[in-house]
């Protein structure tokens, strides 16, 4: 890890700047539903903020990702439009799928989010057919897969690193590894320590990272990213992360070990990212409120935009159902 | 609209996609053994393709039918028209999620946002003693899912313009071919056939014949039969299965009064119990007698041979069911 590439200052606060973002998006969104103001199955990324913020800062509008349930951090550190995303979250016509999609189908073709599944493991084999599509379009689009531990476990992921393998496309293969899936441990679906060791099946690189590390999370994206613009195929990474809320938000939380829970909580890479940012005086105290004050006016602005809204028109039931509409 | 010559289901496939190539650089190919190293797969319907076009617009895939449909809706999200083959439709049952959960509806989940303009052409049917798993009509399935289209073509021409069709349609369709009809020689007109319409292939005025696929030809055969006994049957091509057309059916079995609707799939909740009902519901107080319908029997296909041929409708099991509707 140490001949990584490292982000720079600049790079360093744009990461948190995302990072915070998520994170008071995740607040926000918990304190509405709490209030019974959003109703939704909610999958809270709190804790995986870094991941999606240290590869982003290297993406580009046109580079594809798929991502999951559980994806709204990667699609916030991509730029997802507040608007629309809190929108999308109370069912509204103006969501960018006029209330259609919901938590677990957010898109956004115009900031590359093509397809967000609830199907766990589904992502790795539409991202690698963006993949082959980036390849054709000779544009140097990356394309990634988002995913979690447990999909690492379904066919469709070997199948498609098999392929993205096999066809050289540029694909990282992005799996965000919090400790569970759902409510099983991985202790209990894996026999190798890691899952970039499976890597090694499919004849490309494979590396473990601590996703909640800026430093470590940016290199090992860098590194991906600049190998599948190359057009020398794709990686696995498997960013070690922990999830804070449990599965579903409202649920207890009863299998999770408690000195793992507590350890994790003392390693919550938000407020390490902050401090470090200060002492290494990167941004000061005053400047990381303004940002942080400035998020959350944006985030009410979104929020009340969202309710003043209206539902869709029931006619939208049988629209998109088809290009054409049928009878 | 030029006279060729007599030719097979086979050839006009392939002929389609050839031109479907030529025309349009979107188009690509993808499925096990479709490329000409592997001699254009065991029934050489993409023969020629990657040699004309490349390796890059067709490509030969590992056998991982879930990689395969979910890099064609990857690579249609993308901007492409992917023509991915499905070797036989029984497998069609291994990447079920990418085509139900995916390919049918992104489009309504995505708010119109995303599409996927990709085809999915597999094969089937019964007669060649491969028993339960590699010959069943599962149609129904799809029709029964909202945001896939599904065509059946029973004749080179159709073969042909509906191929072309699924091609350009901006939604994903599913392509059956009949395996045992593959290699019968007709009179080959290039045209295309759009999608949703269907066929009088031929006229009659005592009872109208619904079907599809290889039913038809058997169903024209049992035609010529009754009409040395004077009885004159009508028979309809469906052509598309969904969304079907409804308004050729009901004109013609206003005009006979008697409607028989026949399906190589096994009866229990075929299409034929949607389409039987929606008769009754337009025609009640007009139709002569109730609606018949013909399928397989409610197992799966046999291997030993005169259960094989006991399991789907014949022209002899066809006509039975005229007479009934005729009493
Ligand atoms: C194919 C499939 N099986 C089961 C489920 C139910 N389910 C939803 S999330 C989940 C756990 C997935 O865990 P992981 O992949 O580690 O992702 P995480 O939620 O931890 O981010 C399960 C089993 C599903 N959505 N899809």
């Amino acid at each position: 890890m140490s001949n990584y590439p490292k982000p720079d200052a600049a790079t360093l606060l744009e990461i948190y700047k995302k990072a915070a973002l998520i994170k008071q998006n995740d607040e926000r969104v918990i304190k509405q539903m709490m209030a019974g103001k959003l109703v939704m199955p909610y999958y809270s990324p709190r804790g995986q903020e870094i991941i999606p913020s240290a590869l982003s800062v290297s993406l580009t509008d046109d580079d594809y990702i798929c991502t999951i349930y559980r994806g709204i951090h990667d699609m916030l550190a991509k730029g997802f439009p507040l608007d629309a995303l809190w929108a999308e979250l109370a069912g509204r016509v103006t969501g960018t799928c006029k209330g259609k999609g919901g938590p677990m189908h957010l898109t956004c073709p115009e900031k590359g989010m093509m397809v967000t599944t609830g199907i766990v493991g589904s992502s790795m084999p539409i991202a690698t057919g963006l993949g082959w599509a980036a390849k054709l379009d000779g544009k140097n689009r990356v394309s990634v897969a988002n995913f979690g531990d447990g999909a690492a476990n379904i066919g469709a992921f070997h199948e498609s690193m098999n392929m993205a393998a096999v066809w050289k496309l540029p694909v990282i293969f992005l799996c965000q590894n919090n400790l569970y899936a759902e409510h099983t441990s991985i202790a209990y679906s894996r026999v190798v320590e890691k899952i970039s060791e499976r890597a090694a099946g499919y004849g490309m690189p494979g590396v473990t990272v601590n996703g909640n590390d800026p430093d470590e999370m940016y290199g090992a994206a860098k590194v991906a990213i600049d190998r599948a613009r190359a057009g020398e195929g794709p990686t696995l990474i498997e960013a070690m992360t922990f999830r804070f809320n449990g599965h579903l938000l409202g649920e207890s939380g009863g299998y999770m070990d408690k000195d793992l829970y507590a350890d994790a909580q003392t390693k919550d890479p938000m407020p390490i990212l902050r401090a470090r940012l200060v002492t290494e005086g990167i941004a000061s105290e005053e400047t990381l409120k303004a940002i942080e004050a400035d998020i959350d006016a944006r985030i009410d602005a979104a929020l009340t935009a969202a309710m003043d809204a209206p539902f869709p028109d029931l006619a939208e039931l049988k629209r998109d159902v088809f290009a054409e509409e049928i009878a | 609209m030029t006279e060729i010559k007599k030719m097979t289901i086979v050839e006009a496939i392939n002929l389609a996609l050839h031109d479907a190539m030529e025309a349009d650089p979107t188009v690509l190919i993808l499925g096990e053994e479709v490329g000409d190293v592997q001699e254009g797969g065991v029934m050489g319907v993409t023969k020629g393709l990657s040699t004309k076009y490349g390796e890059d617009r067709v490509k030969s895939t590992p056998i991982s039918e879930q990689a395969i449909i979910g890099a064609a809706i990857g690579a249609a999200v993308g901007g492409y028209k992917p023509v991915a083959e499905i070797m036989l439709m029984n497998f069609i049952a291994v990447p079920m999620d990418m085509i139900v959960n995916h390919a049918a509806k992104l489009r309504f989940m995505s708010g119109g946002q995303t599409g996927v303009p990709m085809v999915i052409r597999t094969m089937t049917g019964s007669g060649f003693s491969t028993g339960g798993q590699h010959s069943d009509y599962l149609e129904a399935w799809f029709a029964h899912t909202a945001g896939i289209k599904v065509v059946a073509p029973s004749t080179p021409n159709d073969a042909y313009g509906l191929m072309r069709a699924a091609i350009d349609d901006p939604d994903p369709v599913l392509f059956i071919e009949n395996l045992p009809s593959y290699w019968t020689p007709a009179p080959f007109t290039k045209t295309i056939v759009p999608i949703g319409k269907a066929k009088v292939a031929r006229e009659g005025s005592d009872v109208t014949i619904i079907a599809h696929s290889l039913m038809v030809t058997h169903s024209l055969a049992v035609a010529e039969k009754l009409a040395a006994d004077g009885i004159s049957v009508e028979v309809v091509d469906l052509r598309t299965i969904s969304p079907w057309d409804r308004e050729t059916v009901i004109a013609s079995v206003r005009k006979t009064g008697r409607a028989v609707v026949v399906h190589e799939a096994v009866k229990q909740f075929g299409i034929g119990a949607e389409i039987a009902s929606v008769i009754t519901e337009e025609l009640w107080g007009t139709l002569k007698g109730p609606v018949q319908r013909v399928g397989a029997a409610y197992s799966a296909v046999p291997f030993s041979k005169p259960l094989e041929q006991a399991h789907a409708p014949t022209p002899d099991s066809i006509g039975v069911a005229v007479q009934a509707a005729l009493a």
